[in-house]
């Protein structure tokens, strides 16, 4: 930190973090979270048609290594629970994405008595991706949004002093 | 009608009637002989019913004041089904477990006890088996209003309170 503070910020770190965003952005380690049926939808997206392996994406079984988090499926409130734990146990920088109806909204289900009507209301969700379940082609145009909003993240000049700027 | 009878001289606290429903046996016995009518039904020597091949609960409480306990018997011998149907009480729903007679009773038991609230005498184990040990009440009663939500973490309105940005939050 104390480098970047030194030096003038729009020359460098800009640059650095555009580096450091495209090497991000370049190794998604996405969480296996599939809840419901759009889990099979997510298996087909990691699969030989739309291979996410191309984005540097690879599946994780653990959320201590993972960098996004797919919830894929209906959420109900014994999982909620689950969930927020979950992500809380994910390293910063994070990031959610919601696929399907249901855990944006609670979709066909969220009059039911034991389901949680959006998973945005227990984590913070970067990019909603609709459809009941979404095709392969809608998941990964998600994640190259989410690719494109991570690009404009500013980490470092974030986390600089505010004397600096 | 033969199977009406026979179980009357079988078990005749169990005042067992049979009437037919979409071509399905339908036979209705008392809760207090329940035990004892399955029993017999699963014993029975030429055409035992030795499956159990579903247990559910249905809330009449409107109409009839009870709930109504229905298991799905099978006889793996000769393939005749037969639905048992017998009611408890709604404001004391008890009736004895057949978990004995049938091991797969066991979880069936289990569910309609976590949804509907009728305690089986006699069961192993009967906690419940869908929802959380915090969930208060039996949703699939008539009388659990549907907008009712028991949510094990805090939730927040993101449209009213929404998320802070990630790259504007100080670190």
């Amino acid at each position: 930190m104390s480098l970047i503070n030194s030096v003038p910020e729009m020359v460098l770190t800009s640059k650095v973090d555009a580096m450091l965003n495209w090497t991000r952005k370049s190794s998604l380690w996405y969480m296996l979270f599939g809840l419901a049926c759009c889990a099979i939808e997510m298996m087909q997206t990691g699969g030989p048609r739309s291979d996410l392996d191309r984005f540097g994406m690879a599946p994780r079984a653990t959320p201590r290594v993972s960098d996004l988090m797919i919830v894929a499926g209906t959420l109900t409130l014994k999982m909620a629970l689950r969930t927020k734990v979950l992500y809380d146990q994910m390293p910063d920088p994070k990031y959610v994405v919601s696929m399907g109806s249901c855990s944006n909204c609670g979709g066909l289900f969220q009059l039911a008595y034991s389901v949680c009507d959006g998973v945005d209301k227990i984590i913070p969700v970067d990019v909603y991706v609709p459809g009941c379940p979404p095709r392969p082609e809608a998941l990964t145009e998600g994640l190259i949004l989410l690719q494109d909003k991570m690009m404009n993240e500013k980490w470092l000049t974030r986390s600089a002093p505010l004397t600096v700027a | 009608m033969a199977l009406s009878k026979e179980l009357r001289e079988a078990v005749p606290a169990a005042e067992a009637v049979v009437s037919t429903n979409a071509g399905g046996e339908v036979l209705k016995i008392r809760a207090g002989a329940a035990f004892d009518a399955m029993t017999y039904l699963r014993n029975r020597t030429d055409e035992p019913f030795n499956q159990l091949m579903d247990l559910t609960c249905v809330d009449r409480v409107a109409t009839d004041r009870i709930f109504e306990v229905v298991y799905q018997l099978r006889s793996l011998d000769t393939g005749r089904r037969l639905m048992v149907k017998a009611s408890v009480a709604q404001d004391d729903p008890r009736i004895a477990s057949v978990a004995s007679i049938w091991k797969s009773a066991n979880w069936g038991e289990r569910e309609a006890y976590d949804m509907f609230g009728v305690c089986f005498e006699g069961h192993p184990d009967l906690r419940r088996i869908l929802l959380y040990e915090e969930f208060e009440g039996h949703p699939l009663r008539k009388s659990y209003s549907y907008l009712k939500r028991q949510p094990l973490v805090e939730e927040r309105d993101p449209i009213a309170n929404p998320w802070p940005a990630k790259d504007l939050e100080p670190r």
